[in-house]
């Protein structure tokens, strides 16, 4: 039996530090395209602060969790911290917690009757601010908005207008990036600048 | 909850490591005044707190007949803790209450006792005298619940 375990603290002040994350992660639904800061955490490489605390605040017991190759070395600390069940099999990823964008075509986009059933991608990109120019707009946007971000894929306009397509079904996507969040809910059209 | 005898010796077989489930055990039946008397003569590793202490609520189960269909028996505090020894080693505990003190101890002791060049002498100080306690508790208050007793079979005898 492995005595030597790679596991770190969690949240310093448990409640306190998921509500405050859980603020930011309502705030950046609301306002697509706008950054929100997260509450104070140091995981364990490869995440970095925005996607750790996003996904101790939002993940539970109830939750499965899908983590990509990338995300994987980190499984054991994720899993201690939110006791969400692990799974392999997409279709039953409540989140998907990724460092690299997943076919979202593969991932459960919930129903018409229940669209909240779909995944939510929580998604680690290098920064805001340089990188792929987006232009957004939709509810919560009364102006289109201007977004860059260094970490998506090259085809990731046509991904999401697939995925923007089948409003009210689809899947939100929540990108990270050190401590700050931007949120696209499926609702926001997504278009090269 | 009659026959619960054969599925516990079945899971006590299983158990993938009996010697730390008897430490865990005993340790989660002492109290914080007991550990820290008994931990003031040891060198404590320095370590950081993964996880609480912090108490909640678990709903114990149990299973109808035994073998049965499982129901909710009732919620009881238990207080948790998790800790890493600056050496790696990694501590839990969880206990009946809510004496974070306790659970922190605890799972400070868990945590030496993984180390094969601590657990003998732990074992000698810590774990045998705090389970040596807890039998002689128990005994005292079985032997004041054998003195209420009553024998039915003289109750008889006296009617006929």
């Amino acid at each position: 039996m492995s005595v030597v375990q790679d596991l770190t603290p969690g949240f310093a002040d448990p409640v306190g530090d998921a509500q405050t994350t859980f603020r930011a992660v309502l705030d950046a639904m609301a306002h697509p395209g706008s950054a929100y800061t997260v509450a104070p955490l140091r995981p364990p490489a490869p995440l970095h602060q925005a996607l750790a605390a996003v996904v101790l605040t939002l993940a539970d017991h109830e939750t499965p969790l899908l983590l990509d190759r990338g995300a994987d070395a980190a499984a054991h600390w994720v899993v201690f911290h939110t006791g969400a069940p692990s799974t392999a099999d997409a279709a039953t990823a409540a989140f998907v917690v990724a460092l690299s964008l997943p076919d979202l075509a593969t991932l459960p986009t919930g129903t018409d009757e229940a669209p909240e059933t779909s995944a939510t991608v929580i998604l680690q990109v290098a920064r805001f601010g340089a990188g792929q120019r987006l232009r957004l707009s939709g509810p919560g946007l009364r102006t289109p908005l201007e977004l860059a971000v260094d970490g998506l894929p090259a085809d990731f306009v046509d991904r999401w207008r697939r995925n923007h397509a089948l409003f009210p079904r689809g899947v939100d996507l929540i990108l990270c990036a050190h401590d700050r969040v931007v949120a696209l809910p499926r609702s926001v059209s997504v278009e090269e600048v | 909850m009659t026959n619960t005898s054969k599925s516990a010796a079945t899971a006590q077989d299983d158990h993938p490591w009996p010697a730390r489930r008897r430490w865990m055990a005993v340790l989660a039946r002492a109290t914080s005044a007991d550990l820290e008397s008994l931990l003031s003569g040891v060198d404590l590793p320095p370590y950081t707190v993964l996880r609480g202490p912090e108490d909640g609520l678990v709903m114990v189960r149990g299973r109808a007949g035994g073998g049965g269909a499982a129901f909710n028996l009732g919620e009881m505090t238990v207080t948790r803790c998790a800790v890493r020894t600056a050496e790696g080693l990694v501590g839990h505990a969880y206990v009946a209450g809510r004496d974070r003190r306790q659970a922190e101890l605890a799972a400070l002791v868990d945590a030496m006792m993984q180390d094969p060049a601590r657990a003998p002498a732990l074992e000698a100080g810590i774990i045998a005298p705090l389970e040596a306690r807890h039998l002689s508790r128990r005994s005292a208050r079985a032997a004041k619940a054998k003195a209420t007793t009553v024998n039915f079979f003289a109750m008889q005898t006296t009617r006929s």
